[in-house]
């Protein structure tokens, strides 16, 4: 059985003159222990499919249609206990940036404890060992000292550092890290995904990486999604995805990396950006900025194929393919 | 720590110089202190003699040295009215003024804290939409007007309290008289605190509302859900912390303020305190004890102010206090 | 006969406000256009108050002791030429009320002129200068606002007035009203210009304004100041209010308009005297009006600061 299983969710907005939709029937699973990637460009909904998880969006969003189910449990349906129940305990979550998500007015100390002795009955002191020991296990240095710091003594890095055990602080399933190191010092970048990955295999939880870089998904996750105006266009292994990718707008993104470039050549970019949420182009979302589109990608949705072990969301998948194919052959 | 004191302290005391300089302008020009001395029918030669005496012909430099000596020494002259030292009637009017502040802080803090929190946490509410209505007719009425409205509803119309005055007071610590000792000492004091506050408790009610909602967006609250953290200690502990600690900024200067409206209050309650005394010193010219009230409410708000800026750097973990003398 | 329709191009300026954003929300909004429309009378009936009163209050020939204290027609008792009745000294209260609300409202808003032109000017060079300047004028707004306005004012009137005397003081407490409301709240002005101004210096156009040659002035008044203008908007109709309050205040307490020319704080203090020997209209009914009318301005103020979202200077 799956840890985790979202059916056709549906999160919409409703702003002052009118109703969009943020994310439209997104399904997807996840294995126990198993790391999942979701890319995109920003705007695409990645943000917001991880806030749904936790059934933590705040107004003007709410979701609208769907099923979560996590460990059998439907999150859409859970009470305000329950949810509390689950939040911090059994799924916990990394924000973006480690310099607003502490609260400055509370110490580290403070923040840790409090989310422990939330899901359990322990005493202060029994929190704090717990709270040294993740500390420890994030290379924290004197954690005792660390325990009676504010936020803002601390560096960005320490701080990220400092949420990775506060998310691990009481051995959740599954890890929701929402672009963990966008706001942090390239050099240390590395380090925290490391840290992240070393824990999340040694700990068996499973993790969902948000982000928009396909480099770290490559070394951090075994499957991947790939989100596009809040649909999923192509999902599966992060390998093949990669290497063979299907959708137009996926190869798009592998061929912007740097990676893809000789040096001294121009990064190939996808001309165009991602449409606003209010005014989403009818058919394929992605057609304006396709080069393969045809009438039907204007006018249709395109559905679901399998496509060897991907699933894409694109009329001209088979087409492209055997084009592809010919080249090779005639190669 | 040390530098920053210091230097709140030295802006401290370059403020009491200013005032100190407007204190003695105004002395030198207003009313003549001759004519209260031997009035007006002295010779011209005699008064030449007098002002010599009295070094009125001094240089400004030399009479401005010798008023602060004097002021530092708490001399601040002498009351043509009570014909007693200035500082020594004022001192006798401070508490009646003092316990009027003090009421009406405690009104305030009492009932805009929750009034400002539940607004904030339940803006749609029908209760939250009343509070807000009323707030912005609260700050809508002169503090005089409101304090004629209790008159007139609670001492005029049904008599449950009186009008005007300080009622029983009682003698503690020496020259203090208080409120707070005696029944009849309670009923006075209840109109006038309310009056007192009722321009600023809407204010704050709306300041706190202002500040809770903006923090009830903020990352760290929705991270503090995140960990599954239960809704009142997000109110209380996560918000209502960093809520007020703009609103001490805020408060430090209201205090001042409200020092101000003692003197509408009192007027209409007659308070005997320290504006209703400022009102009536200035309608018979007492430049002495005008002078004086400037310095001591100079000095009242100078002191609170450097005091809530200490405090603000003390319970606000992320102004390095250290740092911030440098 | 048809007339000829002259094409109209661009939308007159009501019409384009009309249609904005600003104009749509007004319109959606109850309480603001109720507000509006109060206001709109107040300030007609008072600015207007010379054709519409039935008396002149200040000429002593109209002003008969006889007729004092005449409470309004729908109270027994009342005299029907006297609609609101009559204050302590005889004269036509309705009358009085008009000339009183056109000099409170004059001296706010003329008193929120001069905050707002010593505030932009002191914002905008402290912004734009920087340095030792900047922190010393930012300094003085700070020491400026920790003293309350109304200290300030009461000190500053109560000492001219024993200088002067009463004479002297009432012949020119209109002047010395608009001129110590006016100076204590600059600071207001400054600070939110100031930070608008350091906000905008960072951006290019200002660069290539300055590239372009244009000097400081001409970048400041022409480039920066436009962008100011939504937070002195809503500081400005706050500002009028406090400033009405303050005005109400000091006459109240004797130190601003005289009785024999008074504005609303004037008369609710003159009648404050008979309120225990029942004639409450001389206080209530000015007081009444001036609770509207600032609560008005409060209101649309409120709306406005919704609508326009500034970011205001918080202390």
């Amino acid at each position: 059985m799956s840890l985790l299983s979202v059916r056709d969710l549906t999160v919409k907005f409703a702003m002052r003159d009118q109703t969009v939709t943020a994310l439209n029937g997104i399904s997807f699973d996840l294995a126990k222990g198993e790391r999942l990637g979701i890319v995109g460009e920003s705007g695409a909904g990645k943000s917001i499919t991880g806030f749904s998880l936790m059934n933590l969006l705040s107004r003007p969003g709410y979701i609208d249609s769907g099923k979560i189910e996590f460990e059998g449990e439907d999150v859409v349906k859970m009470s305000d206990k329950r949810l509390r129940d689950l939040r911090g305990n059994r799924m916990a979550m990394i924000f973006q940036d480690p310099m607003v998500t502490l609260n400055p007015v509370l110490t580290i100390g403070q923040q840790m404890i409090e989310t422990l002795m939330a899901h359990r009955k322990l005493s202060r002191e029994e929190a704090r060992q717990i709270a040294i020991v993740k500390l420890r296990e994030v290379y924290i240095p004197s954690p005792e000292e660390r325990l009676e710091q504010y936020p803002h003594e601390l560096s960005g890095g320490m701080r990220q550092r400092i949420i990775i055990a506060i998310a691990l602080l009481l051995d959740p399933q599954l890890i929701i890290a929402d672009e963990p190191t966008t706001a942090l010092d390239v050099t240390i970048q590395a380090d925290i995904m490391e840290l992240l990955l070393e824990l999340c295999q040694s700990n068996q939880v499973g993790l969902i990486l948000i982000t928009h870089d396909l480099g770290v998904v490559s070394q951090m996750t075994e499957r991947t999604l790939v989100m596009y105006a809040g649909r999923i266009i192509e999902q599966g292994r992060t390998r093949e995805i990669i290497n063979d990718p299907q959708h137009p707008y996926t190869q798009g993104l592998i061929n912007a990396l740097p990676q893809q470039t000789v040096p001294g050549q121009r990064l190939k970019q996808i001309p165009g950006n991602m449409p606003g949420l209010a005014s989403i182009p009818t058919g394929c979302a992605f057609h304006p900025r396709c080069k393969y589109a045809t009438d039907l990608c204007r006018s249709q949705i395109p559905e679901v194929v399998q496509y060897g072990d991907l699933k894409v969301a694109c009329h001209e998948v088979q087409r492209l393919q055997a084009d592809e194919d010919r080249q090779e052959v005639r190669a | 720590m040390f530098a920053y004191l210091a230097k709140r302290v030295i802006q401290a005391i370059a403020v009491m110089f200013v005032i100190s300089l407007i204190a003695f302008a105004i002395q030198g020009n207003l009313g003549d202190p001759l004519r209260e001395l031997v009035g007006q029918s002295v010779s011209e030669e005699v008064r030449q003699q007098l002002r010599d005496e009295l070094g009125l012909n001094d240089s400004f430099v030399t009479q401005y040295l010798r008023f602060a000596g004097n002021a530092l020494q708490g001399d601040l002259g002498t009351s043509y009215f009570f014909k007693e030292p200035a500082l020594d009637v004022i001192l006798k009017k401070l508490p009646a003024t003092l316990e009027l502040v003090f009421g009406a802080t405690l009104i305030i803090i009492g009932f805009s804290v929750p009034l400002g929190v539940y607004t904030a946490i339940k803006p749609d509410t029908i209760i939250s939409r009343i509070i807000m209505g009323l707030s912005i007719v609260g700050i809508s009425i002169p503090v005089f007007l409101t304090a004629i409205l209790m008159i007139f509803v609670f001492s005029v119309e049904y008599g449950w309290l009186p009008s005007y005055g300080r009622g029983d007071t009682v003698h503690v610590w020496g020259y203090w008289e208080t409120n707070f000792a005696t029944a009849d000492g309670w009923t006075h004091i209840i109109l006038p605190s309310f009056a007192l506050a009722s321009i600023m408790l809407p204010l704050f009610v709306r300041l706190i509302r202002a500040e809770m909602m903006e923090v009830l967006q903020s990352e760290y609250v929705k991270y503090a859900k995140a960990k599954g953290i239960k809704p009142w200690r997000i109110y209380f502990v996560h918000a209502l912390k960093n809520t007020l600690l703009p609103v001490i900024t805020v408060g430090g200067v209201q205090i001042g303020t409200m020092v101000a409206y003692t003197i509408l209050t009192e007027t209409v309650f007659q308070w005997p305190g320290m504006g209703f005394m400022f009102l009536e010193a200035v309608n018979r010219v007492d430049t002495p004890l005008i002078v004086a009230y400037l310095i001591v409410v100079g000095f009242i708000f100078v002191v609170t102010n450097t005091v809530v800026d200490l405090i603000y750097g003390l319970v606000n973990p992320t102004v390095n206090i250290a740092r911030m003398g440098a | 006969m048809s007339e000829t329709v002259i094409p109209n191009d661009r939308p007159s300026r009501w019409s384009r406000m009309w249609n904005s954003n600003m104009g749509y929300s007004f319109r959606r909004n109850p309480v603001a256009v109720v507000s509006m429309i109060v206001f709109l009378m107040i300030a007609f009936a008072a600015f207007l108050a010379p054709v519409i009163a039935p008396y002149d209050p200040y000429d002593p020939a109209n002003i008969d002791i006889m007729n004092s204290e005449y409470p309004p027609i729908w109270v027994d008792g009342a005299l029907p030429e006297f609609m609101l009745g009559t204050d302590d000294q005889g004269r036509d209260l309705w009358s009085t009320i008009l000339y009183g609300t056109r000099l409170s409202l004059l001296i706010g808003i003329c008193a929120v002129a001069l905050q707002a032109f010593l505030g932009i000017s002191i914002g905008l060079i402290a912004g734009y200068v920087g340095g030792r300047l900047d922190s010393l004028l930012m300094r003085l707004a700070d020491i400026q606002l920790s003293f309350s306005t109304l200290m300030v004012a009461i000190i500053f009137l109560a000492v001219t007035q024993a200088m002067f005397g009463s004479d002297t003081f009432n012949r020119y407490a209109v002047v010395f009203l608009i001129a110590v409301i006016g100076v204590a709240e600059w600071p207001q002005y400054a600070r939110t210009v100031r930070a608008t101004v350091l906000a905008e210096k960072k951006k290019e156009y200002v660069d290539s304004a300055r590239v372009l040659g244009f000097g400081p002035l001409r970048i400041m008044v022409r480039h920066i100041l436009p962008n100011s203008l939504s937070p002195i908007f809503v500081i400005s109709t706050v500002q009028v209010a406090n400033a009405i309050i303050s005005e109400a205040s000091l006459s109240f307490l004797g130190l601003g308009m005289p009785p024999s020319q008074p504005s609303l704080g004037s008369l609710i203090s003159s009648g404050f005297d008979y309120i225990f020997s029942g004639s409450w209209w001389i206080t209530a009914i000015p007081g009444v009006v001036l609770v509207v009318l600032v609560l008005v301005i409060n209101l649309l103020g409120d709306w406005m600061r919704d609508v326009l979202n500034p970011k205001l200077y918080k202390g």
